[in-house]
């Protein structure tokens, strides 16, 4: 089975939209979405109603720090994200807030986790950048390999037969073989705000049967998505940073 | 983890186990049948009954990630494989070929027979490197012979791909791979640098034309680093009718910052098979090792010690093989030395964004079909000459530095012909050559350019001088 593996949206109609028809053409037949379907972007209600009815329809979604956030409010936030998700939480429709508040923090099925950051507690929020990080994050379940978000950053990292921890930078396109025999974590990087330097969005696609995965970047309008950023008077930052990809 | 050992009609995923042809180090080979694969196979098994060794595991895991994304005349052909989630195993062609490890005995071999054969295997890696692999364990151990003297390389046990986690350099502390064959970087740790290949082709050729292994068999680390400073003793030394030209390869090969060797397989390959065209630096008259003073300043200068940086991938696509068709100008008149001169405004606005590439200069020399004989009288020799004298004229305006160009007269009734034949046997990634302006008879008979361009391996760029309009 494909599956096609989808982090850290954003509120990014454009693209979202450009991944769920790359993946569509790939042949992708189930979508998990890994959680931060809103914050910083300006499309929270296409989005999020988008990802409702996937979900109606058998897709997976985990919940985000930003998701999380809509109920609770942006405590703890840095200013820039604080506006963004005050904005949201005006812009979304009691449904849809519901739908967030109810998401649950992590997903397991066949020995794939699915969770937003560090499975070690998922809600702390942790980066996993590291391989101190990843073990940490490994340590704490059983499933074969664990696909996350949160960084916007994709990683690879795999623990050895000498239990040791190797971080892979993936190159785009190119599958990389998970072998069964060690454990992983698959850091997904970010479909609506990329922050490695390539402002193409980024999704993954995970093959069972052959057990790989593959990062794909997708180019998309990033001009239109960051107009409306400005558009909605959120702030400036976060529409270069869509062009930047940094 | 210990598994019961297989036997001989066992059966495996529907492979019929048939007799253990073969028991390395890390591994078990049996030959193997399947209904379904109608070709001769042989099936790899990791050794790991005597306890466990995570090389073993390791390097099991690498082989069956990289041979399945390799294919081609100089790999064997994958055929299935599993994982350690239960009996591990890789299932490959088994390949109708030699291996080249018994023909060692016959070292030192007829120089001709080294050049003929390190160009062999030199593009066999250069098929591997632009698969993005490293092989990173090149001896003759791991390299067969086909009947029809095809290299091909087995054993990606230790290989690098570099566009996948490498799993081995994770692991391991110490350096693997072939004493007598590893590169010094490989020794300090560094696995990602394609390079390291060459330098052990440079062993291989060494021991093929001296019957001597350039730094020994050290088994200790103090041994292996040892490559770092000292250097080996000079072919020419050893066996003084090896040519200049082949030790000058040689010892290019094993230089030991990895930047001063060539910078890909590809340009070895094109060396080896054009050893006339080889610039001879003081390596090619070298007789003796390096002094004392120089082995001391080496060992323990700081400033004189080796850099090893981890080269940036993008190395094979920086160094291309260039070809040139020139047109000499007495060969058009006016036209013609138009045409020349274009070529090399062309060609001198490539280089700049190549630093690594190599310009092959290539002018054909037309025989007329009665007279295939030319070459061996004096009038002949004495036409190849000047026209090479005159390619090197040409070219001197684009201030090559010797080694990175060289000069080729091809003889040959048909030029398109010739040049495709130039082009595909060495290497070449680009090649550029003029056309002049269209005329009814050459639209008629088809042109030297559009017979290239159709056919050519590789990329090519026509160039063709403005035409006035009158």
């Amino acid at each position: 089975m494909l599956i096609a593996l989808l982090a850290d949206v954003h509120a990014n109609r454009e693209a979202l939209e450009a991944c769920l028809e790359h993946a569509r053409e790939a042949g992708a037949e189930r979508l998990v979405f890994l959680g931060d379907l809103v914050g910083y972007g300006a499309d929270p209600e296409w989005v999020v109603e988008t990802v409702m009815a996937e979900v109606a329809r058998g897709a997976v979604a985990v919940r985000g720090n930003h998701d999380d956030a809509v109920r609770k409010g942006p405590g703890g936030m840095n200013g820039m994200a604080a506006a963004a998700i005050d904005w949201t939480r005006e812009r979304l429709s009691p449904e849809a807030a519901g739908f967030l508040a109810r998401l649950p923090l992590d997903w397991e099925e066949e020995g794939r986790l699915y969770v937003h950051a560090d499975a070690s507690d998922p809600e702390a929020w942790h980066y996993v950048t590291d391989a101190d990080a990843a073990l940490a994050s490994l340590n704490a379940t059983d499933a074969w390999a664990t696909f996350c978000g949160h960084t916007h950053v994709p990683r690879l990292f795999g623990i050895t037969a000498a239990v040791k921890l190797t971080g892979f930078r993936p190159v785009p396109g190119v599958a990389v073989p998970l072998l069964r025999a060690r454990k992983w974590v698959a850091v997904l990087g970010a479909v609506g705000q990329p922050r490695d330097g390539d402002p193409s969005a980024c999704y993954g696609m995970l093959d069972t049967e052959r057990s790989e995965l593959t990062w794909h970047r997708v180019p998309y309008d990033a001009a239109a998505a960051a107009e409306k950023i400005r558009e909605a008077g959120l702030p400036e930052v976060l529409a270069l940073r869509l062009l930047r990809g940094a | 983890m210990a598994r019961p050992r297989l036997t001989t009609g066992d059966r495996l995923d529907g492979f019929l186990i048939g007799e253990r042809v073969h028991a390395g180090g890390m591994a078990l080979l049996y030959s193997v049948t399947h209904p379904a694969h109608d070709l001769p196979m042989l099936m790899k098994v990791p050794r790991l009954f005597e306890g466990e060794d995570p090389a073993a595991i390791v390097s099991f895991e690498m082989e069956g990630m990289i041979l399945p994304r390799l294919s081609g005349p100089h790999v064997p052909r994958f055929v299935a494989g599993a994982g350690f989630e239960r009996q591990p195993y890789i299932v490959m062609e088994r390949v109708a070929a030699s291996s080249l490890e018994g023909r060692m005995r016959e070292a030192p071999w007829p120089v001709e027979e080294v050049a003929l054969l390190g160009a062999r295997i030199a593009a066999a890696l250069d098929a591997l490197h632009r698969r993005h692999v490293i092989h990173l364990d090149i001896k003759p151990g791991n390299i067969l012979l086909r009947e029809d003297g095809t290299a091909v390389l087995v054993d990606f046990g230790l290989s690098r791909h570099d566009q996948l986690p490498d799993l081995m350099e994770e692991e391991f502390r110490l350096p693997y791979g072939s004493a007598p064959y590893m590169a010094p970087e490989q020794v300090m740790g560094i696995r990602s640098d394609p390079r390291s290949d060459l330098f052990a082709l440079g062993a291989l050729m060494y021991h093929m034309a001296t019957g001597a292994l350039p730094f020994g068999n050290p088994s200790r680390m103090k041994g292996l680093k040892r490559r770092l400073w000292r250097d080996p003793v000079p072919p020419r030394r050893l066996r003084p009718e090896v040519p200049p030209a082949l030790q000058e390869v040689i010892l290019r090969c094993l230089e030991v910052e990895p930047d001063r060797r060539h910078p890909t397989a590809a340009q070895l390959l094109l060396d080896l098979r054009n050893p006339e065209g080889v610039a001879l630096t003081q390596r090619a008259g070298k007789l003796r090792r390096d002094g004392f003073g120089a082995v001391l300043r080496r060992r323990f200068n700081p400033e004189a010690q080796p850099r090893f940086r981890r080269p940036v991938a993008q190395g094979i696509a920086a160094a291309p093989i260039l070809a040139v068709a020139v047109a000499l100008s007495r060969e058009g008149g006016e036209e013609g030395a138009g045409l020349s001169e274009e070529l090399r405004r062309a060609v001198a606005r490539m280089l700049p964004t190549l630093p690594g590439a190599r310009l092959a200069c290539l002018n054909v020399l037309r025989l007329n079909r009665i007279q295939l004989d030319t070459t061996l009288d004096a009038e002949g020799r004495s036409k190849h000459a000047r026209r090479l004298a005159e390619l090197r004229h040409w070219a001197a305006p684009l201030g090559l530095p010797e080694g990175r160009v060289t000069f080729h007269v091809l003889e040959a009734v048909d030029p398109a012909a010739a040049l495709l034949e130039f082009v595909t046997v060495n290497p070449v990634d680009h090649v550029v050559l003029g056309a002049r302006g269209s005329s009814a008879l050459r639209q008629h008979v088809g042109s030297v350019s559009a017979a290239v361009s159709a056919r050519a391996p590789c990329t090519v760029t026509v160039v063709r001088p403005r035409t006035r309009e009158d």
